[in-house]
């Protein structure tokens, strides 16, 4: 019989199919990643960062990769720092001159352009005037503005200067006069700055939001996608594990206890059962999600505990009904072996590797469940999962709106999670299920 | 000794047994009701809502009644409190939830679901019933569509390839089949893409046109809105739906009395019928209302994905407006068809399986 077997004629028949090995190699690669990401990013940092998105990050910005026709043609994220020009103190004060060189290639636009200041030993406000110069000699005056404290000067959404450029300004300040194309070469920002101390200093930097960023691109919140997909890993992985242990775990050991006592404990079992296969679990878990709170460490509570009395308790039983019956469970209770010891030591064992096919099929649905609740705007408060990056997309039209990498990449991750367990799964159903074996 | 088949007597103990697997699925039901009553309750939402409820109606009663109406607002404020306070102790609200509970279930039982809070059916009605009963028929269709294809699909094929088994066709199948590890909104989203964008063939969601056609225009809008979310469903569960049916009969087709039927040279169309499908059709009959279980509960992302107007959407819509009443309805109502499906098992499971009609006899004798 097939649970007769040991770990190594396991192996050794797994071998022979190669979807059980690409299956193994799919889930060893999820593993590898779920530790890489959980040692390289601490899980503080991943929530605090995906709660606020980073302020220097592209807003749909695609992933580098995206650009692959034509390498580096589409405009990466660059920051310029400026260099200072000119400084002339007078009485009570100081007065500066700074120059940002930007060298432009790009075939694109930038998806943004802001400007970064911090002043130092500036105590009162100071006065900016900032002037851009394109490379065919034309002066854009792009106001003035008093500065006080570390500023950031969104020039893209700077109104009056969108109207006079007829569009914003990472458009405008960058095309040639005839209109669509970028102009290319030299274009110079000069910042003039009066400060009213005279020690004051001032760091400047011009930042161009990219157009790509990152193996995976940003969302509409600045925030990093890889961030997401990587820590969604230990989760997605964790949350089917967890709830794949739970269910299957809890229902053999309720189906072994209502075989071994009979009568109406067996009974209370089955009608628990049939009770249970009424409850719809998507639409309860909904209702707890909506009511008290859609943490994923409930969710998870929720989901084994409507699976303990799952219908997978009528195929136990069968299994388990001919053993109870067995010689060495008589032998056992010869020997005056309690209740609880024949059950968990004498009849579990005997079909756990029956379950062990089930169990690995089990894990990608949870996966999936986790993802569906995400999808459904019921995904953890905090924590980044593959699930939320989807419900994102969706919420932001992303396939409408042509972002394809925003959907896919999640999607992708889900789908190697499921094929990896379910390619293993189904192959170690035909090497442990005898009636499958010649088939 | 077997009885002499009459078709009365037979009758008699069917109507018996489902009489007796009616009353044990209605105390199924109620208990399950009950169930998910007390999650709801948990927090004491159910209660809050119900007062609300109360206060908005009474409010409502005051302001539209003329009679009131030259009334001062203090007076008229004393009046709804006077109102509300009756109404409270008639549904005694004021009572320990144990007691109420029970008023609960039963108003859920007689499909009693209250009004919603925000919500109202593309009528105008604000009761949960009309809402629900007016999403029914689009669930019902779309899913019943999509599961009848992939329930005969799956057996007339898989009783193709068990007679070709070990063939390329075979191998295929047995290595498509782990990618129903997706659920059909998955694949969902990558159809919607394909063809809705991409290839702009069909309407990415919705039930149909708008403004809707009329007459056989309409089905052919209909049929052009169900054909993605169908395909969706179907890819998500052919493959291994295939793979579990092919599996099955070739377990059946080595049993003896097969091998013996074969050893008298019957043609093997006749094998196939009378003696692999006529014993296996009670756990065929068993695995296709499974299945109908397990996809009523994946509707609501399906739906939901494909804008599709059905129940699902409407449980997604009632949670963005955190409407209780509507879900806690929803919950009800998906209850009662999990319930109608395992009934409608049982009734099959009656008609087909011969045991169950003398177990009855045994049981009327007794």
């Amino acid at each position: 019989m097939s649970w007769g077997m040991g770990r190594r004629e396991t192996w050794a028949e797994l071998r022979r199919y190669p979807s059980a090995l690409a299956g193994v190699a799919l889930i060893l690669l999820l593993v590898a990643l779920a530790l890489h990401t959980l040692a390289t990013v601490p899980y503080d940092q991943a929530v605090a960062s995906w709660r606020s998105g980073e302020a220097r990050l592209p807003i749909n910005a695609r992933p580098v990769w995206s650009d692959w026709l034509n390498p580096g043609r589409a405009p990466r994220s660059q920051s310029l720092i400026a260099e200072e020009v000119a400084s002339a103190a007078f009485p009570g004060g100081r007065r500066l001159t700074q120059r940002i060189v930007l060298d432009y290639a790009y075939d694109d636009f930038p998806s943004e352009l802001a400007l970064f200041l911090t002043p130092r030993h500036s105590e009162h406000a100071a006065f900016l005037r900032l002037t851009w110069h394109t490379p065919d000699g034309r002066e854009i005056d792009l106001g003035s503005r008093r500065l006080v404290g570390e500023t950031r000067v969104a020039l893209s959404q700077d109104r009056p200067l969108e109207r006079r450029l007829g569009r914003p300004a990472h458009l405008g300040l960058l095309a040639a006069t005839d209109g669509e194309a970028v102009l290319p070469g030299r274009h110079t920002l000069t910042l003039e700055a009066v400060f009213f101390d005279p020690g004051a200093e001032l760091a400047s930097e011009l930042l161009l939001y990219g157009r790509v960023h990152g193996l995976a691109g940003t969302d509409h919140q600045r925030r990093d996608l890889s961030l997401a997909l990587r820590w969604g890993t230990p989760i997605a992985l964790a949350f089917g594990l967890v709830a794949a242990v739970g269910t299957t775990l809890s229902t053999l050991v309720i189906a072994a206890v209502g075989v071994w006592y009979r009568g109406w404990v067996d009974a209370l079992i089955q009608r628990l059962t049939e009770v249970n296969m009424i409850l719809p679990l998507l639409p309860i878990l909904v209702m707890v999600g909506t009511l008290y709170s859609t943490s994923i460490w409930l969710m998870l509570g929720v989901v084994v505990a409507l699976g303990i009395f799952s219908a997978g308790i009528k195929t136990y039983r069968a299994m388990l009904l001919p053993i109870r019956e067995a010689p060495y469970i008589e032998a056992a209770r010869a020997y005056g072996a309690s209740h609880l010891r024949i059950v968990m030591r004498y009849m579990l064992p005997r079909i756990l590797p029956v379950l062990i096919p089930t169990f690995v099929t089990l894990i990608p649905t949870f996966v999936f469940l986790e993802a569906s609740l995400a999808v459904l705007g019921l995904g953890d408060p905090v924590l980044p999962t593959w699930g939320k990056v989807l419900n994102d997309a969706q919420a932001q039209s992303a396939l409408y709106n042509g972002y394809y990498y925003w959907v896919l990449a999640p999607a992708a991750l889900l789908m190697l999670s499921g094929l990896g367990f379910a390619m293993l799964g189904f192959a170690l159903d035909r090497v442990f299920n005898p009636r499958l074996r010649s088939l | 000794m077997m009885p002499r088949r009459s078709w009365g007597r037979d009758l008699r103990y069917l109507a018996l047994y489902l009489v007796k697997r009616l009353l044990a699925l209605l105390v199924t039901v109620l208990i399950g009701v009950y169930l998910t009553i007390v999650v709801a309750n948990m927090g004491g939402q159910v209660d809050e809502l119900r007062r609300v409820q109360i206060r908005s109606e009474a409010f409502e009663q005051v302001r539209a009644d003329p009679a009131f109406q030259e009334m001062a607002s203090a007076e008229r404020n004393a009046l709804v409190e006077r109102r509300v306070a009756l109404e409270v102790e008639r549904l005694r609200l004021d009572e320990p939830f144990v007691l109420r509970s029970v008023d609960y279930l039963q108003r859920a039982m007689r499909l009693d679901l209250g009004r919603a809070e925000q919500m109202h059916s593309d009528a105008g009605s604000r009761r949960v019933s009309d809402i629900i009963v007016e999403r029914l028929p689009a669930t019902l269709l779309l899913f019943g569509t999509a599961n009848l294809l992939v329930f005969f699909v799956a057996v007339g094929s898989a009783l193709w390839l068990s007679r070709r088994y070990g063939g390329r066709v075979d191998r295929l199948v047995i290595a498509l089949a782990p990618s129903s590890a997706a659920p059909g909104w998955f694949y969902g989203i990558f159809l919607i893409l394909a063809f809705a964008f991409l290839v702009p063939l069909l309407p990415p969601g919705g039930m149909v046109a708008a403004p809707p056609p009329q007459g056989l225009a309409y089905a052919i809008s209909l049929a052009r809105h169900m054909l993605l979310p169908v395909a969706a469903m179907v890819l998500s569960s052919i493959f291994v739906s295939i793979y579990a049916w092919r599996t099955f009969f070739l377990i059946h087709a080595s049993e003896d009395y097969v091998e013996m039927a074969r050893a008298k040279g019957l043609p093997s169309r006749l094998i196939e019928r009378r003696y692999i499908l006529r014993p296996t059709l009670a756990p065929i009959i068993t695995n296709f209302l499974l299945m109908l279980i397990g996809l009523w509960s994946g509707a609501i992302i399906l739906e939901q994905v494909f804008n599709w107007p059905g129940l699902g959407s409407l449980l997604f819509q009632a949670i963005g407006f955190r409407d209780t009443p509507v879900i806690i309805g929803g919950v009800v109502i998906f209850a009662y068809l999990l319930a109608v499906t395992v009934l409608l098992l049982d009734l099959l499971y009656a008609l087909l399986d011969p045991r169950v009609r003398i177990l009855g006899e045994g049981r009327g004798g007794a």
